[in-house]
């Protein structure tokens, strides 16, 4: 074996020997890495008092402005589960129904009570003639199906 | 492979081959910035706030696609002692980190209005950070020995070692949920995005890939030319010593 093949099996070696213990690693830390619980995940996942991320879809027609005009209240769901949740300040622009949300609080008496609202946006891009058209042919995807799907695979 | 690895031929085809990268460089810049700013339609969601994308992807993929190139360049220098793989890796390295400080503060700038946040340690925004500094680390630690060949090997090192975090930020974030969307390009089930938006990106894509090709062809030779700079102030000064005489000025 020449030197050249030494160094070349030693790297693969190396390389391999690197990835595994990688993907050990992630997969040890799996749950620290989550940025967020869905609100099916919340069901068997014992979250206490303390502060975490939930995320999900905006629940069509549930968002409601409270009187006092900076606490809104709206449900988040994952299609399968729903979360009630109030949440005091602005929102972000890309904050509406049937879009995602990644909200950071607690859970107060059944309701999630959120310090911060993110929007989440989904992977398709088109231009607004495109969703409508799409939307009258009937075919347009709602982001709520995506949703369906992540649930399946967790 | 090895063919290329001749510093000799690579000055000769680099001269030839400069020229039209750097024009390529130019063209698809001015077209790919008519196309993202003037001709293509704002988002059904986002709005005009889209065409961000348009410099932030293609420097998300340039941050990978150097670094990937650049690993590969390190097993080159590892195994085979190629000089012009080590050379290639350490000019590649501040284009690299250039690429990869544009995403992370385009990033940032299109986070502020569509998300509500400028940052959050999700696995994709923090996997990418950590790629910043693998690029930081490595400039640092190749100029960080007196002996320019041991910091090659070790900036190497780190380089392989570092490749481990390139499938991370890809699959980050089908593999754990994260703030930042799924791919929506390179994906299963084709691209997720409309024709429309599709061609400004991927010239933009085309106009990063010629820029790093002619900057990283022009650092190279720059290398190439300093290394005989160093050769020949080394020859000379040894040739003086040798005389006996003590001379600085020859060095000028």
């Amino acid at each position: 074996m020449t030197r050249k093949k030494r160094r070349l099996y030693m790297l693969g070696l190396a390389l391999l020997g690197l990835g595994s213990a990688t993907a050990l690693a992630l997969t040890a830390f799996q749950d620290n890495i989550v940025f967020f619980y869905s609100p099916s995940q919340l069901q068997t996942q014992q979250v206490g008092d303390r502060n975490f991320r939930l995320g999900g879809l905006v629940e069509e027609g549930s968002v409601k402005k409270q009187p006092d005009g900076v606490t809104t209240v709206f449900r988040v769901t994952d299609t399968a589960h729903t979360v009630d949740v109030r949440y005091r300040g602005q929102l972000p622009d890309l904050f509406r129904e049937g879009q995602g949300v990644v909200a950071e609080g607690r859970m107060t008496g059944g309701v999630f009570v959120a310090r911060e609202v993110l929007a989440k946006h989904d992977e398709n891009y088109m231009p607004p003639e495109v969703s409508e058209a799409l939307k009258q042919a009937g075919v347009y995807k709602n982001p709520a199906d995506s949703a369906t799907k992540t649930a399946k695979k967790e | 492979m090895h063919r290329f690895a001749n510093p000799a031929r690579f000055l000769r085809l680099s001269a030839l081959l400069l020229p039209w990268c750097a024009g390529a460089t130019v063209i698809l810049t001015i077209l790919g910035l008519w196309f993202s700013l003037f001709s293509s339609p704002p988002d059904y969601q986002q709005g005009e706030t889209v065409r961000i994308m348009y410099i932030h992807v293609p420097a998300a993929w340039m941050s990978l696609f150097v670094y990937t190139n650049m690993a590969i360049a390190a097993a080159c220098g590892l195994v085979w002692k190629h000089p012009l793989a080590d050379l290639f890796a350490k000019a590649a390295a501040p284009i690299g980190a250039g690429f990869t400080f544009v995403c992370l503060v385009t990033g940032s700038l299109w986070g502020a209005p569509m998300w509500g946040t400028w940052w959050v340690w999700d696995a994709r925004l923090t996997s990418v950070l950590i790629l910043f500094f693998l690029y930081l680390g490595y400039m640092a630690l190749v100029n960080a020995f007196d002996d320019p060949q041991r910091g090659m090997k070790a900036g190497n090192v780190l380089l392989l070692v570092g490749i481990v975090n390139v499938p991370i930020i890809k699959f980050s974030v089908d593999w754990w949920n994260t703030l930042h969307q799924p791919a929506s390009v390179v994906r299963m089930g084709g691209p997720s995005i409309d024709p429309s938006m599709l061609t400004p990106l991927l010239v933009m894509a085309g106009a990063f890939t010629a820029y790093f090709l002619s900057v990283v062809m022009l650092r190279v030779r720059t290398e190439i030319a300093q290394r005989k700079i160093q050769t020949l102030r080394l020859s000379v000064a040894s040739g003086v010593a040798g005389d006996g005489a003590v001379s600085d000025g020859m060095q000028g």
